[in-house]
């Protein structure tokens, strides 16, 4: 395989940035939005922002999969864990704020709570353990969703169940995309998500929307590379749909795995922290798979919880719509140790990001 | 902990059914689900939360960065000929 340095050659990079700069318009601003918290870390990693034109301005959209899912979804972790069910998760969905609690609050109270590096650990577990009940709090999106897929096909053990909080990207964006205060020039279309879903969910942008999209990968050349040919589209006033990461993404996507995501979930509208509801935006299990869905197995339903909590304003910059630096809260009250947000939490999570990164 | 949308590229060193064992680099061997690819030892396979998503194409990759210069340098080519004329 080719060595990661030629992606981050920084002779090309140079180059690039020079283009960009000669492409930029000389008036007015251009908004590029991407959705995906590993494009935010590389853009915040190497700098890629202070590159970039002054009137050429990237900004982060809901790519964080933790960030989003809504308080009433951990909130039904943290009842089942306080059941007795051991809830099994990835690490950055311990310490999420839910209403009251989050699942590492839960944990001190003497839950059984267990970090899993994959979906597979908590189908060994449940097996390893058959006398307890195990539920694996599934978050994610399109890149994740397919192996909850595999193992839900799999026949995990009957003393395992799964709270399936999986979210899809596109009508996230078709949701910033109409938001007329938002006013995006351009998307770069998330890299991984984009190797399970293919190009087609997309055409949607350019064809109906005039929006320029690209997909991209996660190098820095691939975002330069990304704001260029969005930059070239909009010169041309030409918008079109272009794959920059063709070394993962393919047209199609990955046809097994969306076969599976279709037997194992249909798609329901759903709600998003901060964000409302948006439609057909949500997997849930299918009725035929219900042994395995933990709200019906353990009887646990939270209607409507508290997203954001007082003073945070997790929820304008998860669109984008505000930088982390313009909440109140950014590493004052709300710091990577003690965050109050969910943005703050996960590794994906723009403020987290930003803290790591000491953009204060 | 790990990023959710981030995956990372291995190579595929043995291949039993379902699972394969692949390597991180420098030494890094972990098993992981191969059931979404068609994959065969000596591919590069990109690996999310212990599962293989995508296998990567190197003459894709090479052709990447073949297609970055080739920017570049029409870019240059067509602004020397603009400076000419």
């Amino acid at each position: 395989m080719i060595e990661k340095s030629r992606f981050r050659d920084p002779d090309l990079a140079k180059r690039v940035a020079e283009k960009i700069h000669k492409l930029a318009p000389k008036e007015g601003t251009v908004k590029i939005c991407h959705v995906c918290g590993t494009h935010e870390w590389t853009i915040t990693h190497y700098g890629i922002r202070s590159l970039l034109p002054q009137n050429v301005e990237v900004i982060a959209g809901p790519g964080c999969p933790v960030c989003i899912v809504p308080a009433s979804e951990f909130d039904e972790a943290v009842q089942l864990a306080l059941k007795g069910v051991v809830v099994t998760c990835f690490g950055d969905v311990l310490r999420v704020p839910g209403s009251t609690m989050s699942l590492l609050d839960a944990k001190a109270e003497g839950a059984d709570i267990r970090v899993v590096y994959s979906i597979a650990d908590a189908v060994r577990m449940a097996e390893k353990e058959p006398s307890k009940e195990f539920a694996f709090f599934a978050v994610g999106f399109e890149t994740t969703a397919p192996s909850t897929a595999v193992e839900i096909m799999g026949k995990p053990p009957e003393n395992l169940s799964f709270l399936v909080s999986h979210r899809l990207i596109p009508p996230a964006m078709k949701l910033l995309v109409e938001m007329e205060d938002l006013s995006l020039n351009g998307f770069i279309a998330p890299g991984h998500v984009s190797t399970i879903i293919g190009l087609k969910p997309y055409e949607i942008f350019p064809k109906v929307y005039g929006m320029p999209t690209v997909v991209a990968g996660f190098e820095p050349l691939d975002i330069l590379i990304g704001v260029y040919m969005i930059l070239k589209q909009l010169s041309e006033n030409k918008p079109r749909l272009e794959n920059e990461y063709v070394r993962a993404v393919h047209w199609e996507g990955n046809m097994k795995a969306q076969e599976l995501m279709r037997k194992v979930f249909d798609t329901v509208d759903g709600n998003w922290r901060g964000l409302g509801t948006i439609p057909s935006s949500k997997l849930n299990l299918y009725k035929n798979f219900a042994v395995y869905d933990a709200h019906l197995k353990h009887e646990v339903k939270v209607e409507k919880g508290v997203d954001i909590q007082k003073g945070c304003r997790c929820h304008l910059v998860v669109i984008g719509k505000i930088r982390p630096t313009e909440c109140p809260l950014f590493m004052k009250a709300c710091t990577p140790q003690k965050p109050v947000g969910a943005c703050m939490v996960s590794t994906e999570g723009t403020c987290r990001i930003w803290a790591k990164a000491q953009l204060s | 902990m790990i990023r959710m949308c981030l995956a990372i590229p291995a190579k595929v060193v043995n291949l039993k059914e379902d699972k394969a064992k692949v390597d991180f680099g420098e030494g890094v061997l972990r098993e992981v689900n191969v059931t979404l690819v068609n994959a065969k030892v000596g591919d590069y396979v990109l690996v999310h939360a212990g599962y293989a998503i995508q296998v990567l194409s190197e003459k894709e990759a090479q052709e990447t960065i073949q297609l970055w210069n080739e920017i570049l340098d029409a870019e240059a080519e067509t602004q020397q000929k603009q400076s000419v004329s």
